[in-house]
């Protein structure tokens, strides 16, 4: 494997209502993402560091959101997992 | 028998409605609330002129004074259409008769000493009848606005008025044991008891107010930004350090229907104010006055309930409405005053 696949991380969610302004979220607050768009399923590709923030999707939905409502309409993901009340950070640990 | 499995993608040819889409710049996929808001009301065709009021089309912009080039600008932070608002509201409703009941089986305001259910009749009861009015200006606004953004929201608004209004009742048959009693006292005391006609006076006068926009500001941001942190927020942590937290179990719903509702009305003011320096020296002049109005109006209620502490109290909500309104970037506000 070359480097740049080891670095990457991704997060996969189902296509649906619930997910378009997470995905939007994590759009605007990962410039380096890259969003795939497969049947039923959008997979974000980020070099590194991918970061949700629980602010930026409220702020899309107009109501509170709890992080942990992410794992309802997520398929997948890969990366160690930094989880707190405010953001959810995909990356790798380099030992 | 050998299966093969594949995946076949459909592309949709368009993502929303084309207006949606004239809105965001571009086929984009739309949320619910975009959907269900956006050019929602009809706006040509009208064959026939109101006969009630021929000199105005049947949705007719000139019914208030503010203007707005777009008036689906009045985005509802909330983002609430018919599925949104009514499951938020069904989730409140189920955590407030969990309360009730507990309150109930408990008979924690029915033990209540006889002199503090009286003020409570007093205090709480009356105002069922002021929410019935607000229902009935927020349907006003509704009726006669211009825009499903704001009517839409107008309309659940008052929905809630009537919700509240509700919960006052039950709050009052919770004291009398479910006689209904008390709700014949309330109406007494909101028809005939002098510290509540200036309110009653006020609520009175808001019903007539021609401007839907006007009456929206009198309505939802002063009035309801004055009174309900005096009793929902004052009257019940003072009820509460004497009696136990019974009364703030049954009025959880109005704490969090005010802090949510204040972000839709702060939001509403913003947008209109923003539009024009005219609609800022209109929405300035009206809270000024309605400021006034509402104060004035409040005062004999307040000094009937908070006695000694009445001007502390009254100064304190101001405040706090003060600090409000200087945050929606109204700048002559403070200087009407």
């Amino acid at each position: 494997m070359n480097d740049a696949t080891q670095n990457t991380v991704f997060i996969a969610f189902q296509t649906n209502d619930d997910t378009r302004p997470i995905i939007e979220a994590i759009g605007n607050d990962n410039p380096n993402a890259q969003i795939n768009r497969y049947p039923a399923m959008v997979k974000i590709d980020a070099p590194g560091r991918l970061v949700v923030r629980r602010a930026s999707i409220e702020e899309l939905i107009g109501r509170e959101y709890d992080l942990r409502e992410l794992h309802v309409n997520l398929i997948s993901l890969s990366g160690n997992i930094d989880e707190s009340d405010d953001e959810f950070v995909l990356h790798w640990n380099k030992n | 028998m050998q299966v093969d499995i594949k995946t076949t993608s459909v592309t949709q040819l368009r993502n929303t409605f084309s207006n949606v889409a004239r809105r965001l710049g571009g086929d984009k996929p739309a949320s619910r609330y975009q959907e269900a808001t956006f050019d929602l009301q009809s706006t040509a065709n009208f064959h026939y002129r109101p006969l009630w009021q021929p000199e105005l089309a049947l949705y007719d912009v000139l019914r208030t004074q503010i203007e707005m080039k777009d008036w689906y600008a009045f985005r509802d932070p909330r983002q609430y259409y018919y599925g949104t608002y009514t499951i938020a509201r069904a989730r409140q409703q189920d955590v407030m008769e969990k309360n009730i009941d507990f309150v109930e089986k408990r008979g924690l305001l029915r033990d209540l000493p006889e002199v503090e259910r009286t003020a409570l009749v007093f205090t709480l009861v009356p105002l069922r009848h002021l929410e019935w009015g607000a229902n009935l200006n927020n349907c006003y606004i509704t009726a006669f606005g211009y825009g499903a953004a704001i009517t839409q929201a107008t309309m659940f608004h008052a929905m809630d008025r009537l919700g509240l209004a509700q919960y006052l009742s039950r709050i009052g048959l919770l004291l009398d044991g479910n006689s209904g009693d008390s709700l014949a006292q309330g109406k007494t005391l909101w028809l005939e008891h002098a510290a509540w006609q200036d309110l009653r006076r006020l609520v009175e006068r808001l019903m007539v107010t021609k401007d839907w926009f006007e009456l929206y500001v009198a309505q939802n941001l002063v009035l309801d930004g004055l009174l309900h942190p005096l009793i929902f927020t004052h009257y019940e942590r003072r009820v509460s350090a004497e009696h136990g937290p019974a009364l703030s179990l049954l009025t959880e719903f109005m704490t969090n229907w005010f802090n949510e509702s204040a972000r839709w009305v702060d939001a509403t003011i913003k947008t209109a104010a923003v539009e024009s320096p005219a609609n800022e020296t209109l929405l300035c002049g009206w809270i000024a006055n309605y400021r006034k109005a509402c104060n004035e109006a409040l005062a004999s209620y307040a000094s009937a309930v908070f006695g000694q502490d009445t001007d502390t109290v009254l100064a304190q909500i101001d405040a706090v409405f003060e600090t409000r309104v200087a945050k929606l970037g109204l700048k002559t506000a403070q200087k009407a005053v």
